[in-house]
């Protein structure tokens, strides 16, 4: 657990770094999977610690977000104000991207060209 | 001698054990109800998390500076998380290479859809600029939609905030849509919460399915750079 833990981090970090040093809009942490990607793709796959390692870091996912969900109570005066804008905004934007992807995807898919290996 | 519970009090209100082990505990509780429910999606354990975790910090009046004393060390592990991502994208990449045209028209069709939307709907309900502003990057995850938020001149922390939520929203509510709108290919279902609801979305589809949690994961990464990249380029036309 600890070689693989090391590992994701020296990628978050060369991540990090490059993308501040190149002053790039993409976040070190994306930058960091895209060279662990790539590393898989050269070396033909994760070894078996590194598999067990993130599938144990992803399958909790959701508890990383909870410290930054608690911040919420900083802004309760801000929400209580323009509840009704934040909520609808909120309600509607995340309603219509989740339609609007759907739905591009399924048609564009449908075009000949791409139907491969659609079940 | 009884010893005296407001001195211990004292020390454990200062340290960062406490806020550290809260959230550990009111997720576990969370996540514990969100199996009984059989995973269901109303039962979204960030959101049960979070509303324990306020409760309780307000019941006991202690600031969410001296909380996220502790609770950062949770909150760092995003970023190795994200690395992590890695490996489901690598495990499903011969789907992903079979879908490539959808998935680049869903990523801007997506992308412009969250951004757009999110700000319009504000501005016709009188909210402020800075509230609007800190809206548009609502679907990127955490990290980088507080980076975006502060260049565009929203609120960084309050974008956070705004960020969790639609996640939630995603989580709980995708099903519901994809059912709806009969999207039944779990690459596309995947893909599309991960645009909505970036990493709280991508949270919830692995626990569905892995190859929708693969597409999740890399519409999350792939909306984080387009937004990154559109936003201020697009920001002149929305004010």
């Amino acid at each position: 657990m600890l070689s693989a833990l090391t590992q994701l981090l020296i990628y978050q970090l060369a991540g990090e770094v490059i993308a501040r040093g190149l002053a790039l809009p993409v976040p070190g942490p994306v930058l960091g999977m895209l060279f662990l990607f790539v590393a898989l793709m050269l070396r033909g796959g994760p070894e078996r610690e590194l598999q067990t390692t993130s599938q144990n870091l992803l399958q909790h996912l959701s508890l990383l977000f909870v410290p930054a969900g608690t911040g919420i109570m900083v802004h309760l005066h801000r929400v209580a104000d323009e509840w009704l804008p934040l909520v609808l905004s909120l309600l509607i934007s995340t309603l219509a991207t989740l339609v609007v992807t759907a739905l591009v995807m399924k048609l564009c898919q449908r075009t000949p060209a791409a139907t491969g290996e659609a079940q | 001698m009884t010893p005296d519970i407001a001195q211990i009090w004292i020390y454990l209100s200062a340290s960062p054990l406490l806020g550290l082990t809260i959230t550990l505990l009111a997720y576990q509780g969370a996540f514990w109800i969100y199996q009984r429910t059989g995973n269901n999606p109303l039962a979204n354990p960030v959101l049960i998390a979070v509303l324990a975790l306020v409760l309780f910090l307000t019941l006991t009046g202690t600031s969410y500076e001296t909380y996220f004393a502790g609770a950062q060390f949770v909150h760092f592990l995003l970023g190795p998380a994200t690395v992590a991502l890695a490996i489901p994208l690598y495990t499903q990449f011969k789907r992903v290479r079979s879908m490539l045209l959808p998935v680049i028209a869903g990523l801007f069709a997506g992308s412009l859809t969250a951004i757009i939307s999110a700000v319009m709907v504000a501005r016709l309900l009188g909210a402020s600029i800075s509230t609007q502003l800190s809206l548009a990057p609502k679907s990127v995850t955490t990290p980088i939609a507080m980076g975006i938020a502060e260049r565009i001149g929203g609120i960084p922390s309050l974008t956070a905030v705004l960020v969790i939520v639609t996640g939630i929203l995603g989580a709980v509510g995708a099903r519901y849509v994809f059912d709806a709108i009969k999207v039944r290919d779990p690459a596309i279902r995947g893909f599309a919460i991960g645009i909505a609801s970036h990493g709280i979305g991508t949270a919830r589809a692995f626990q569905v399915n892995e190859q929708s949690g693969a597409f999740a994961a890399l519409a999350m990464g792939m909306n984080a750079v387009v937004t990154a990249i559109c936003l201020p380029i697009l920001l002149p036309l929305l004010r």
